[in-house]
Formats: structure tokens, sequence, C-alpha cells
């Protein structure tokens, strides 16, 4: 297929001593949505805040589009054009959702108009409450502001960290569709899930980290197909 | 009638004097969680720039160098003391902070000679005016109006421009606001600027009418002013603004009681006792977080 977006050549994060990532190798092509899944604490999230700049790895190396940005600080990634949506969507809650929205596009000196209205053509319900805080929306309506705003900065590669966490399967159902649609409409996604099932249905390739490393890698069927991860991540071995 | 009018007058102003310290406290509290100690310190110091630089320079260029310097001195102190800090206990962060506060009084102490210094008559701040029959200074009726006047600029800044979006954003959230390509170190900054820049302008209203500086002159009003901050709901600026001009009202009507009643020596304690009272029935302060982030 086409270029390399991102890769991540020989990655080690550690925090205090503890080696979280050990070792990984992975990319990301333009236009696909390549997954990481694994359980909690195989290293999914420190990849991403290594990627993100908010961890300094303790060695190898992450380039976008050609150029090392290991260890580069977050604005510097961000103007390039990886935008990222945090665990736990953390928006800002004593910002109105549409302050929200304007600064996921810091960076930006251009008019925001457009983007928006096709921020809230994805999430229609985020313009209803145009004007209420970020604070006083539901779980869903946050996860949707989260991703918005993200949008918002224009990214080249969009990385989601757990979006399906903590929220109702109907929920997760329309973030999921709204993955489907950024996609189509040409975002490159990198996915971080515990929810493999979900993630594997709309990734092109994944990858499976256990203890730090990737274990298993291959196209979105292949894993949904391969018996050790439908034993691990899909619970419906032999079904 | 007048001698109330004169009470309330010169108590709205010491007010409002405090409340340009207090709001350097509250925003540098918004962002970092810090209580800045240093910040009557930074008060005083642009006083005696004001003593030492209007004596040999003209006004019009004394005055807006001496804001000028009180905001390089609050810029610098943030990027010596605390930035290195970023990721060290609070209690470290406040401990620099006393060290900071020191430091400034020493070294006033080793400029001035520890002698009390007197600030100059600055023109047209000085002169008196006469208000429904009682003789006042000018900068007793300016004081309230620049404090207004500054607060809605700070107001319109914080809640209208998009550095006041970030300050707002990284009140909350650092990390995520570094995931938005906000610079923190920047945003920091731009807090300690505005607080000094206050600071230095509330240095020369309130000198002009109370001339004596000394080295320890920036504690009192700077303590009254973190209560102020801490009254008001610290983190809140409206809190701040309504608190010190609480504060100072309080405790001018205190010192202006018939002198039979020999109360007025105890204006402070009487003052910090009725805040006490306050604070038992609103821990959070007036506009305190608890209370707003209820929903």
């Amino acid at each position: 297929m086409s270029e390399e977006v991102l890769q991540i050549t020989d990655l080690y994060v550690s925090y205090g001593g503890i080696e979280a990532v050990r070792g990984i190798n992975f990319n990301v092509r333009a236009g696909e949505i390549v997954t990481l899944i694994g359980a909690n604490g195989a290293g999914k999230s420190s990849t991403l805040r290594a990627i993100s700049g908010l961890v300094k790895p303790a060695g190898g190396n992450v380039t976008f589009e050609g150029e090392d940005i290991t260890g580069k600080d977050p604005t510097m990634i961000v103007s390039k054009g990886l935008m990222m949506v945090p665990e736990g969507r953390r928006i800002f809650p004593n910002l109105t959702v549409l302050e929200n929205l304007k600064i996921g596009a810091y960076l930006r000196n251009d008019d925001l108009e457009k983007d928006i209205e096709t921020v809230y053509g994805y999430f229609p319900r985020l313009k209803e409450r145009s004007w209420q805080e970020g604070g006083t929306l539901s779980g869903g309506e946050q996860q949707m502001l989260a991703v918005g705003r993200a949008l918002m900065g224009k990214p080249k590669l969009l990385m989601m960290d757990e979006p399906s966490l903590g929220l109702a399967p109907i929920v997760v159902q329309g973030i999921f569709e709204i993955i489907r649609r950024i996609h189509e409409a040409g975002t490159t996604v990198l996915l971080i899930e515990q929810n493999a099932n979900m993630a594997l249905h709309v990734a092109d390739r994944a990858y499976v980290i256990e203890n730090g490393k990737i274990a298993i890698e291959g196209t979105g069927r292949e894993l949904l197909e391969n018996e050790k991860v439908r034993a691990a991540y899909l619970g419906s071995a032999g079904k | 009638m007048e001698y109330v009018i004169s009470v309330l007058l010169s108590g709205i102003s010491v007010g409002g004097q405090y409340a340009l310290i207090a709001i350097g406290y509250t925003l540098v509290y918004g962002i970092l969680r810090l209580i800045n100690f240093a910040h009557g310190d930074v008060f005083m110091v642009a006083g005696l720039m004001g003593i030492y630089l209007t004596s040999s320079l003209p006004i019009g260029i004394s005055l807006p160098l001496v804001i000028l310097l009180t905001v390089a001195l609050g810029f610098t102190i943030e990027r010596a003391a605390y930035k290195p800090l970023r990721d060290a206990p609070r209690m470290s962060v406040m401990i620099s902070a006393i060290g900071v506060s020191y430091l400034l009084q020493n070294t006033a102490t080793y400029v001035t000679g520890g002698q009390p210094m007197t600030y100059p008559t600055i023109p047209f701040l000085s002169d008196t005016v006469n208000v429904a029959g009682t003789q006042t200074k000018w900068v007793v009726i300016i004081t309230p109006f620049l404090v207004l006047a500054l607060v809605v600029a700070l107001t319109i800044l914080i809640d209208r421009t998009k550095i006041g979006m970030a300050m707002r954003a990284v009140s909350k959230d650092f990390e995520t606001s570094r995931l938005m390509g906000i610079r923190i170190n920047g945003v920091i900054s731009v807090t300690f600027v505005i607080g000094s820049a206050l600071a230095a302008i509330g240095s020369i209203l309130f000198f002009t009418n109370y001339p004596a500086i000394t080295p320890t002159a920036g504690a009192m009003p700077g303590l009254k002013a973190f209560v102020a901050a801490v009254f008001g709901g610290i983190g809140s600026i409206p809190g701040a603004v309504l608190g010190a001009f609480l504060i100072g009202i309080c405790e001018t009507i205190i010192k202006g009681l018939p002198s039979a009643w020999d109360v007025s020596v105890f204006s402070d304690a009487f003052t910090f006792a009725l805040l006490i009272v306050i604070l038992v029935f609103k821990p959070q302060g007036l506009f305190g977080e608890a209370a707003t982030d209820k929903v």
C-alpha cells in the first residue's frame, strides 16, 4: 500500500526503573486504521505517550513522515499533525463545548468555522450543547467532544487511547461508527483498545502487545481468526 | 457624616490596592496550585524601584519602567525558582517561594541599609481633592475605578482571548493542555507577568498613601491580599477582588472607630477574626472551587 506515516523502531519506555515498553516495532501507513490491543498494563498507553511526547522514550526511535520526532516536545509533535484523544477523555470541564473544540486547534491560525461545522456534523449532540461547560456532558458526549477536539487540530494521524473505556455498548458502537467515518474522510488512525472485538473489526492491521512487546501482528481479519487472540482477547475460543 | 464618607473612601481605596496584589496570588494559585509567598515582596521591591527611579527619571518614564522591571522580576523569579521544580512536590516549590521572599527582603535591606525610605510625591495622585466636604488625595478616588477597569480588562483577557482560554485549560489539566500544543511554561509565565504588573500598579497607589517603605513593607499588605484571595475562594478573580475590598473597608472602619473605645490597634486582629468566622461557614471561600464544580 502507500508510504509509512509513523514508524516505531525498537521503542523502550520506562517509569522509575520499571520498563513498560520493551523494544516495540510497528508502523502505520497513510490511510490505514491500525490498532494496538492488549491487556491492562501491557504497555499500550505508554507507547502512545511516548509517541505524543508526554514521556521521553528510554530508547528507540519514533519517526513521523520521515522525520525523527523521538523525545521532542508535544507542541512540536502536535504541529506536525499528530493529535491524540487521551485515555479517560480528559476534556476541559471548565471550558464550553465550543471552547474545547477551539482549543484543539490551538496551534492553528486559520479560520475554524468550517471545521467546527464538520465536527458538529459528526456529533449533532455537541452542537446542541455548544455553550454548555464540558464538565456537564455525559461520558459518551465527553468522548465525542474529545474526538472532535482532536479533529480540530486537522491531524494527519489521529491517535486514540481507549475511546470505548467506561462507555455503554450503544455509545461505543456510535464512537466506532465515527472512527470509520473519520477514516473514510482521509484521516489515518492509530487506535488503542481493550475492546479487541470492536477494534479488530474496524482495523486494517493490528498488533497485540503483551508485556511491553509485540506478540502477534496481522490484518484485523487475521487476528480475529487467530486462535490465541480469540482465547485471550475475544473470550470466544472455539466458537 | 463627612467623617463616615472619608473612612469609607479610604477603605475602598485600600481594598482596591489589596485587590491588585490579591489577583496575583489567586492567578498563580489557579494555575500552579502554589501560594507564591514572594508576591508581597515583589510588591515591596516595586515600591523601592519607584523611589529610586523617580529620583533620577521623570515620572512619565519612571513609573512605566517600574511596572516593566517588576514584570521582569516576577518572570525571572518563576523561571529561576519555580520552573526547575515543576515536577517536585508542591511543598518544595512553596519552600522555594519562602526562600525568594527572604532573598528579596534581605536584598532590600542591603540596598537601603534597612532605613525606611520615603515614597516620592507623585503629581496628581498625591494632590488633594474635596469630595463631599472631606479632603482626600486623588489616589483614594482613582484607585477603585482603576482597579475596576483593570479587573474588567483581565476578565476579558481570560474569558475571550486565546491565551486566556489556554490559561483556563492549563489550570485544569497540564498534560492534556500539552496534547493540544499549548506551551505550559509560556502560559505560566504570562500569569506571573500579569500578577507582577498588577502588583507594581498596586505599589504605586499604595505607597502614595502610606509613604514609608521598609524591607518588610510587603509582608502585611501581601498577607492581607493573600487572605483576601483565600476568603474569596482561592483561584477566583472576582472572589479575590471582593475579598480585598471587604478587608480594606473592614480594617479602615475599625481603625476609624472613636479613639475612646481603644480598638483601633486591634484592627488587623478584628479583620482576621471576622474572616475566620466567615470561613467557618463558607470553607471554600466566597467563590471557591468546590462550590462552582457542583453540577
